[in-house]
């Protein structure tokens, strides 16, 4: 199945998607990495607001290569950075703040899967290192956030996307993991291999 | 002089540029083959889509990757190069204008002071310079900016020499097991063994530079770079991860002398954008550019 979305998302329409599933995004998606979320999440703790409203929007775990010209941001590149370096909050992220949907590659792991479960989120997966194809769906740079604190990789990039992805769905709010299913058949074939050279 | 190291400077940055924007097309022809052996959807998505960005990158002379990583240089300096220590104040001189004029993300962090925005830093280290000393009279430099998803999965281990070549191999299987989908597969495998805790990791760093497909002079262990790379496929990582397409295009190992006691193994692994380019400048100033695997 095929999916194109605009945000804010609807809890409803995230339900509907099933692992496998391709989605394309148009409106909101953000960029925030491990420093971002840590940001956000503390700040949150104090009782205070991130600049930015995630709710049903893409949170996109990405450090992009910005330019700025005439006093206006462009992007040169932006694809997905390792996703499992966010696994440690990303599920206390999403039931805090909400977005519809995580963009990244490599997959997360049980404990962001049960948050998508049970606050209708899902994890849409770009194809790691396309980050021409990624900035081709890019079409505005709405903001930045947090660019003189963290730096360019590490800061919060908002961008006005369309038709954003192809992405494939490969955490639902089903239970569905496709990652963690691939990960599991490695690991079987692993230990058949390495019984084999046992002899 | 000055001439000279303007040349090398000019020179290293084009380097930079080419790695970050074209990839060998040896590596684009094995992902090529790569697809039209993959019968899923899943895996071929993720190839094409590879394919595609490769090429925008290619025609729009943008890095085909938003992390242009760190920057390493392989550097080989003849006898007779005028050049010396200079070198080293080029290349990170070099450094700083690639990442404004290619450009590359900044991404040379001080665990102080943050981003340092311009990929230099910290006392000298950062870029990284292999600096071997050989003969005849010209420089040889190789641009190697890595990306950290892949830098991050790899793995270091020191070995019961007891455990000789089957303990190597399954430590290998292992590591690649356990890097999964996290580095950007289809991966190349890089594979240092011995010298010490520290050699055995450059090694395997140099070890994904020998040229594409080509085995170790010793054919035993041409054997087992062979076999390793049919067992790694078996895992079934596939592209992306996601249990489709191949899983490495390559692997090389490289050897040094152990200690007795021990049994050194580093393993570097490199996405399916091994980024590089290499020149060669001759004392008089001529450049020749090898963008090849």
């Amino acid at each position: 199945m095929e999916h194109h979305l605009t945000t804010p998302v609807r809890e409803e329409d995230i339900r509907k998607l099933r692992m496998g599933d391709l989605v394309y995004v148009t409106g909101t998606i953000i960029t925030a990495r491990d420093e971002a979320h840590l940001e956000a999440l503390e700040l949150h703790e104090k009782g205070e607001k991130p600049p930015v409203d995630f709710k049903g929007v893409g949170v996109f775990h990405c450090g992009p290569i910005m330019k700025k010209a005439d006093g206006e941001w462009t992007v040169i590149a932006a694809g997905p950075t390792t996703s499992a370096r966010m696994e440690i909050f990303q599920d206390n992220f999403i039931e805090t703040f909400r977005p519809a949907i995580i963009i990244g590659k490599g997959g997360m792991g049980d404990r962001t899967s049960k948050a998508c479960q049970e606050f209708g989120c899902v994890y849409g997966a770009f194809t790691g290192g396309a980050a021409l194809l990624a900035a081709r769906g890019i079409k505005n740079v709405r903001d930045v956030f947090w660019l003189e604190e963290m730096g360019m990789p590490e800061c919060l990039w908002v961008y006005d996307v369309e038709d954003f992805g192809p992405m494939i769905v490969t955490i639902d709010t089903h239970g569905g993991n496709m990652t963690q299913d691939v990960k599991t058949q490695v690991t079987e074939r692993m230990e058949k291999i390495l019984a084999e050279m046992e002899g | 002089m000055a001439e000279l190291e303007k040349l090398v400077e000019n020179t290293a940055v084009e380097l930079l540029r080419i790695a970050a924007t074209e990839l060998p097309v040896e590596y684009v022809e094995e992902i090529k083959k790569g697809l039209e052996e993959t019968d899923g959807a899943v895996g071929r998505a993720q190839l094409g889509n590879i394919l595609e960005d490769i090429d925008l990158a290619r025609e729009g002379s943008k890095p085909m990757c938003q992390d242009t990583g760190i920057v390493a240089f392989m550097v080989k300096v003849g006898d007779n190069f005028p050049l010396r220590s200079r070198l080293k104040e080029i290349l990170v001189d070099a450094t700083r204008r690639a990442t404004e004029e290619v450009p590359l993300r900044p991404n040379a962090v001080d665990m102080f002071k943050g981003n340092t925005r311009d990929n230099v830093g910290l006392n000298g280290y950062v870029p990284m310079i292999f600096i071997d000393l050989v003969p005849g009279g010209d420089l040889e430099i190789i641009a190697m900016p890595k990306g950290g998803g892949s830098t991050n999965i790899a793995a270091h281990r020191m070995l019961k020499p007891g455990l000789g070549w089957k303990g190597i191999k399954q430590f290998v299987i292992e590591a690649l097991a356990e890097a999964g989908s996290l580095g950007c597969p289809p991966y190349f495998v890089g594979i240092g063994i011995g010298g010490g805790e520290d050699l055995c990791m450059t090694l395997a760093k140099k070890a994904l530079l020998k040229p594409f497909k080509s085995r170790n002079e010793n054919p035993d262990v041409a054997a087992i770079e062979d076999e390793l790379l049919e067992k790694v496929n078996q895992l079934g990582i596939g592209a992306m991860g996601l249990g489709e397409g191949p899983t490495a295009l390559d692997l090389h190992i490289e050897l040094a002398a152990r200690h007795p006691a021990s049994l050194p193994v580093g393993v570097v692994i490199s996405c399916w954008a091994l980024r590089h380019a290499r020149a060669v400048i001759t004392g008089e100033g001529q450049v020749s550019i090898n963008k090849s695997a």
